[in-house]
């Protein structure tokens, strides 16, 4: 028996890994090895192939040759139904590593006529086993007895004998069961397989379905124990072990810009942190998408590979609708950095969706995923299954170290931030655009809600999409509230005219005063040259009397000299005279 | 029987009259059993006593071992032991158990309705 050390210490019990996808980690290692194994479910939820996968992962991945024991389905059924998943069974029987034995039991053909056993089925495993040294075994359905042989005393006893002789034999068994009303299995098979059980489990809720897998019980090993989602896809089975992934994601403190530069001016200047969560919600034709293709167009042009899921939109649409705001997305998907992965959300369940996110985020390796938009998961009453749903995407793309955008379609009813307000705590980065709604108009706003770590602008801007896409702009903020559009340019030209008009007030104060300054001085001016004129003509007439008065004492003087007055009554009498 | 006969006559498929023909007079039984148990042992004694009384000069009996041929259980959709196969006259029939009911037997070796 080949040994595999199991992940979780478990010393005792071997385990023998099943290869697919997922499932041996949450058991740690595998089924146990040596011991029979139920695997029940209804109708249609993969037991068989389940089984069919042990079996081929075993013989060829693991070298431990398998024996296939149908009780429904005939040899050449098996071989068709696996080889859609890339099985050739055909191949792996001519080379000894698998045998299929269909075990066929007509109840019309069969009278019992007394006691017996099953040993003739024993004889045909236990060679089944030997020709090709078999260590694994599959009984599918081996519960299809019951309908064939009456005898149910005698068929439960020989099943306990069969199990019990499985294990004595060593190899690691695998029996499925169909599940029962209330019981696991519709015979009660738990009863005698009691190591391990696993449920498969198929549920259809509002019209999609999703798979869902649980560990029931597993003697002497620890195991997960929720639900675990699987996908039957053409590689097989995968098992999502990604219910939490925890907190401790590796974080980075580069930044990348988000493709417009007026909104990396409004995150710092550098745009988003890489490896976080952006958000870009809003109501409908608002430039969501614009915004991601953007994003998406720089992460192209530096290099990066970017995984572009769109769930409403086709590609070739999406690309066509990019073309109109100048945004060349062909040009990438050509070189192989873009991929477009256009599913219906209702395409499958919720649980599919994160499996195949998960796988084709495996294989192609994207540093930005975007998922456009991610509300339209929303069918019906599952918030809280949409909500762990992204919850685990988030945490698979953040330990991943991929940046993601997610954009969300809101209802225009209520508040905006309200309709998203669940998956808020997930969110790093939240862009909110909003329609703003104004004089029979309707123009677009955007700001950054919140951004985890950076000193985000706190503006609304005018949110423009133009032919060489999106421009943000200032918006009129002043007494009359936000305004946008030809709102705010009428309100701009206002505002100009009211400028113009108060220069022209300035202007026509300033020349009033000048005019007044130069009356002022006009004035005196004048009053200087009548004072002037004035002063001069007081002046003559000063000189004039004082002549006359010189003139009129010369005279007496004359006079005085020719009477021989005496000189001090002359002067004194004089002008008495 | 007699019935069986007309039936075939119309029926155009020749193989099947020559089988049914050959049928009615003989009967080809196999017997498998596992080893010595007490079942195997009471199986075939059970057995060889009704054909003795019932089949005399008519059938051909094989008991097969599955231990020593182990894969004739396959080939054979053998699951139960002991088990008999009525492979002629048809229909085909597996007889399960150790054949102590003799009237079970008989039934399915349609041997109730010759009586």
């Amino acid at each position: 028996m080949k040994k595999t050390e199991p992940k979780i210490l478990s010393k005792n019990l071997l385990k023998s890994p099943t290869g697919i996808q997922g499932f041996d980690e949450i058991t740690g290692g595998g089924l146990p090895t040596g011991r029979p194994t139920l695997v029940c479910g209804g109708a249609g939820c993969g037991k068989t192939l389940f089984g069919m996968e042990f079996l081929v992962r075993g013989a060829t991945q693991f070298k431990e040759p398998g024996v296939f024991m149908s009780f429904e389905e005939t040899n050449e059924e098996l071989t068709k139904n696996v080889a859609s998943l890339g099985f050739d069974l055909e191949d792996l029987i001519r080379n000894k590593k698998i045998a299929l034995d269909h075990v066929h039991v007509e109840r019309s053909e069969i009278e019992e006529t007394g006691e017996y056993d099953l040993e003739g089925l024993f004889v045909r495993l236990n060679y089944a086993i030997d020709s090709i040294g078999a260590k694994r075994v599959v009984l599918d359905t081996i519960e299809s007895l019951f309908a064939g042989l009456p005898n149910q005393l005698i068929l439960r006893a020989e099943l306990r004998r069969l199990f019990r002789w499985l294990k004595e034999k060593g190899v690691t068994t695998i029996i499925t069961g169909e599940r029962g009303e209330e019981t696991l299995t519709r015979q009660g098979l738990e009863e005698y397989v009691s190591d391990c059980v696993i449920m498969l489990d198929h549920r259809v809720n509002a019209q999609t379905s999703t798979r869902r897998l649980r560990v029931v019980k597993y003697r002497g090993s620890m195991h997960g124990t929720n639900e675990y989602p699987f996908l039957i896809d053409e590689a097989g089975f995968s098992v999502l072990p990604v219910t939490s992934l925890g907190l401790k994601h590796i974080v980075s403190n580069k930044r990348i810009s988000s493709g417009i530069t007026a909104l990396d001016a409004m995150l710092e200047g550098k745009g988003y942190y890489r490896g976080s969560t952006v958000l870009v919600s809003g109501t409908a034709g608002v430039g969501k998408t614009s915004i991601a293709a953007h994003f998406a167009e720089a992460a192209c042009k530096r290099g990066e590979r970017v995984l572009y899921f769109c769930f409403e939109e086709s590609p070739n649409q999406l690309m066509r609708n990019m073309r109109s705001i100048g945004i060349k997305l062909e040009t990438w998907v050509k070189k192989g950095l873009l991929q477009f992965q256009a599913t219906r959300p209702t395409f499958y369940g919720l649980e599919m969706h994160l499996a195949v996110t998960h796988k084709i985020v495996s294989v192609f390796k994207p540093d930005i995923v975007i998922l456009d938009p991610i509300n339209t998961f929303v069918v019906g009453d599952k918030d809280l299954e949409v909500n762990t749903m992204l919850m685990r995407i988030v945490d698979f793309l953040k330990a991943n170290q991929i940046t993601a955008l997610f954009t969300s379609l809101t209802s225009s009813q209520g508040s905006l931030e309200s309709s998203d307000a669940r998956i808020s705590s997930l969110i790093d980065t939240w862009l909110l655009l909003r329609d703003i709604e104004l004089y029979g108009e309707r123009n677009r706003g955007m700001y950054v809600l919140k951004s985890r770590g950076m000193a985000n602008s706190s503006e609304i801007r005018e949110f423009i999409l133009t032919d060489h896409g999106v421009e943000l702009r200032e918006v009129y903020i002043g007494a009359r509230g936000v305004l946008t559009g030809s709102a705010r340019m009428a309100q701009e030209a206002l505002e100009k005219a009211e400028v113009l008009s108060g220069r022209q007030d300035i202007e026509l104060k300033k020349r009033d005063i000048e005019r007044k300054r130069k009356v002022l001085e006009a004035q005196i001016i004048a009053l200087q040259a009548d004072f002037e004129s004035e002063e001069s003509e007081a002046l003559k007439t000063i000189e004039t009397r004082q002549d006359a008065l010189k003139r009129l004492g010369q005279d007496n003087i004359n006079m005085a000299e020719s009477r021989k007055a005496d000189n001090e009554n002359i002067n004194i009498s004089n002008p008495k005279k | 029987m007699k019935k069986k006969n007309t039936k075939t006559k119309s029926s155009t498929a020749k193989l099947d009259q020559i089988v049914s023909e050959s049928a009615r007079d003989k009967y080809i039984l196999r017997l498998y059993i596992t080893g010595t148990t007490n079942r195997s042992v009471l199986a075939l004694t059970n057995l060889k006593k009704i054909c003795e009384e019932y089949l005399e000069g008519r059938y051909e009996l094989e008991v097969i071992d599955l231990y020593q041929m182990p894969n004739l259980a396959k080939d054979e959709q053998i699951i139960a032991a002991p088990t008999l196969i009525k492979k002629l006259p048809l229909p085909f029939r597996r007889i399960i158990g150790d054949m102590s009911n003799t009237e079970k037997v008989l039934l399915g070796l349609d041997l109730r309705k010759v009586k």
